[in-house]
């Protein structure tokens, strides 16, 4: 069996909260497969942030291993880990977190900047992106004179800068309208088609059973339940 | 690379703006006033110069005087100089000229108003132009006080102001001044000197001056022309060896003194030196304070922008890069800075050469080159920098996941 994407294995995350120690992920294994769909849900408090940050390795385990394409981020320096997070991960943020004084355009150019890509290159892609989620008319407008579905279509543009395999969105229906949401949803699922590993954190089982191939239900720090969709039918697993 | 954060530098000074320039008006006060200061100089050098009548180079002047240095002119002085003494210093050898001098104090009477002004005493013939000569006086309205001229007088440029004249009305040629209750006739006004003791005195005939109060023997000042300038160090130490054997004290007690214009040229720097050091060391606390409103404000703009940060990071920031940005972010705040005060400090040295220029009549030119301004701006933007290093490491430090949430 080919290795995950990105991979937990047994993975406790403790937080320190004055006196207590709370458990938010408490022994956890999450296996991501390249061209999946996989919604990780869980009602809030589930620990399903927290299992996020884990995932998209923005924050390291209090114990157990996480793998980002076969390496452990633990044993990855500060600076090595943020190159291979920019590279491999997009991320796509309930509140669109776009950086408020760039332009669309520029906010597009950030992550191929920290990549180290020529600014020649990065304009042209970053032209090409706007263009792909339709706001080729926007490009050098700033997040505050964009429409919430808008700022989150930056986003996702974004996220591809650097042509990563995983897109990470969290609650990225959550700020918008329906309809607004189903056309984001709809570029997801495209580029999921496309090939893109998407990775959605919901606290709506119908949203993740509407667009996703594989769910894990979340409760209490831990997988409740993981599932597969074979043939339009919900396999359970475990 | 730091171009692009220097764009972004640019982009969050900008979005912060009011708070941006009070922040950089600390460094801005302290550039300005060192440039201002430098480029001022020479002009303030010749400013200072000319209050202190530095004039002639071959010319000594010997004034009686305490231990403690120089006395008021006629006032007071414990044991004044006299006739035979200038008599006996133009013996010396390359002593031209030895021209007893008084300057007193004199009630004078214009416009039915009383001040008392001070009236500097004028030899005759030769001496009289020796002194024109070497305090360098021009007439401006009128003439010169000539040989036969009765109760004439010419006054200092001041008293062509109503207001500085003292008598309430600005005096002309041809007016009448009463002095000690005899009247004299004004018949020339001479050319600004930027002094305030020469602006302000009445130039009087010798013998004239002697008739209006009895001075007797005593001189306040001899005025020593001497053949060249190579002998005015020999010829200072014979007139001081003179001196003391002519009033009978020993050396390093003397109760007079032997003054040469570099010695009062020097004077003059020392203390416009202790002036600008002070004003320098003024200007280095302004820097330092603006440095600490730096940190202040580069401290609280780490926390602010603590979810921008986050989001970086997520996108691939490293630590050197979130570091880079505050870093460049706060020595461009120094730089603005720097460059405001540059810019204002040049006008200002301009301007204020060209305003002493005009006041005092010199041709100091600003004292303003491309090195001081590329030091300045060095300087400014490394105290910006300085003062980034802390909060641009503890914004380099944020944990991704943690700074996300806000």
């Amino acid at each position: 069996m080919n290795p995950g994407l990105i991979e937990l294995k047994d993975v406790h995350k403790y937080y320190q909260m004055g006196e207590s120690i709370v458990k938010a992920v408490d022994g956890m294994d999450i296996k991501i497969t390249e061209g999946d769909f996989v919604a990780i849900m869980g009602p809030s408090g589930s620990g399903k942030s927290t299992a996020m940050n884990l995932v998209g390795s923005l924050d390291l385990a209090t114990k157990g291993d996480i793998y980002l394409d076969g390496t452990d981020i633990e044993l990855l320096d500060e600076s090595d880990l943020a190159q291979l997070r920019g590279k491999k991960i997009g991320f796509i943020f309930q509140q669109f977190n776009l950086i408020s004084n760039l332009t669309a355009k520029e906010n597009i150019m950030l992550p191929m900047m920290f990549q180290g890509i020529s600014s020649h290159e990065r304009e042209a892609r970053a032209e090409k992106l706007l263009k792909m989620v339709d706001l080729g008319d926007r490009m050098n407008h700033y997040p505050g004179q964009l429409s919430g579905g808008q700022q989150q279509r930056v986003a996702i543009a974004r996220s591809l800068a650097n042509d990563p395999e995983v897109i990470l969105a969290d609650e990225p229906t959550g700020n918008l309208d329906t309809k607004t949401g189903e056309m984001v949803m709809a570029f997801l699922e495209e580029l999921n088609r496309k090939g893109k590993t998407i990775i959605m954190v919901t606290h709506d089982p119908k949203l993740a059973h509407e667009h996703a191939h594989v769910i894990y239900q979340i409760k209490d720090g831990k997988v409740e339940k993981k599932m597969r969709k074979v043939k339009d039918k919900w396999k359970v697993f475990r | 690379m730091i171009k692009d954060y220097t764009v972004l530098a640019y982009k969050n000074l900008r979005r912060r703006g009011l708070r941006s320039y009070l922040t950089l008006l600390g460094i801005f006060i302290g550039i300005a006033v060192v440039v201002a200061l430098i480029g001022l100089g020479d002009g303030l050098r010749a400013a200072v110069n000319a209050q202190f009548d530095v004039g002639s180079t071959e010319v000594l002047t010997v004034q009686a005087g305490g231990l403690s240095g120089y006395g008021a002119p006629g006032t007071g002085v414990v044991k004044p100089l006299t006739l035979e003494d200038a008599d006996a210093i133009e013996e010396l050898n390359n002593v031209i000229k030895a021209i007893p001098r008084n300057i007193k104090s004199l009630k004078a009477e214009f416009n039915d108003k009383g001040a008392v002004i001070f009236a500097a005493s004028m030899p005759k013939g030769e001496d009289r132009d020796l002194i024109y000569e070497t305090l360098n006086l021009d007439i401006q309205y009128g003439q010169r006080l000539e040989d036969n001229d009765v109760k004439k007088i010419v006054l200092g440029n001041d008293f062509l102001d109503a207001e500085k004249s003292g008598f309430g009305k600005a005096m002309k040629v041809g007016d009448k001044m009463t002095l000690n209750g005899v009247e004299f006739r004004v018949i020339g006004v001479m050319e600004k000197k930027g002094s305030f003791i020469l602006d302000k005195v009445v130039l009087i005939d010798d013998d004239e001056l002697r008739s209006l109060i009895d001075i007797g023997d005593n001189v306040d000042i001899i005025a020593v022309r001497i053949t060249s300038k190579d002998a005015m160090p020999q010829v200072k130490r014979d007139i001081e060896k003179l001196l003391r054997q002519r009033r009978n004290v020993k050396e390093g007690e003397e109760d007079f003194e032997v003054t040469t214009p570099q010695a009062m040229l020097s004077t003059v720097n020392n203390v416009l030196l202790g002036v600008q050091i002070f004003i320098v060391i003024i200007a280095l606390i302004s820097i330092i304070v603006g440095a600490i409103g730096i940190v202040n404000t580069m401290t609280t703009s780490v926390l602010e922008r603590k979810k921008e940060i986050g989001i970086m990071k997520a996108i691939g920031a490293k630590n050197s890069d979130i570091f880079l940005q505050f870093f460049i972010e706060a020595g461009m705040l120094g730089l603005i800075g720097g460059i405001l005060g540059i810019i204002f400090g040049v006008t200002v040295g301009y301007i204020g050469t060209f305003g002493l220029n005009s006041f005092i009549g010199s041709t100091a030119a600003p004292n303003i080159n491309l090195s001081l301004i590329i030091f300045s701006l060095i300087g400014s933007f490394l105290v910006g920098a300085i003062a980034g290093i802390s909060p641009a490491m503890k914004a380099a430090r944020q944990r991704p996941a943690e700074a996300l949430r806000g």
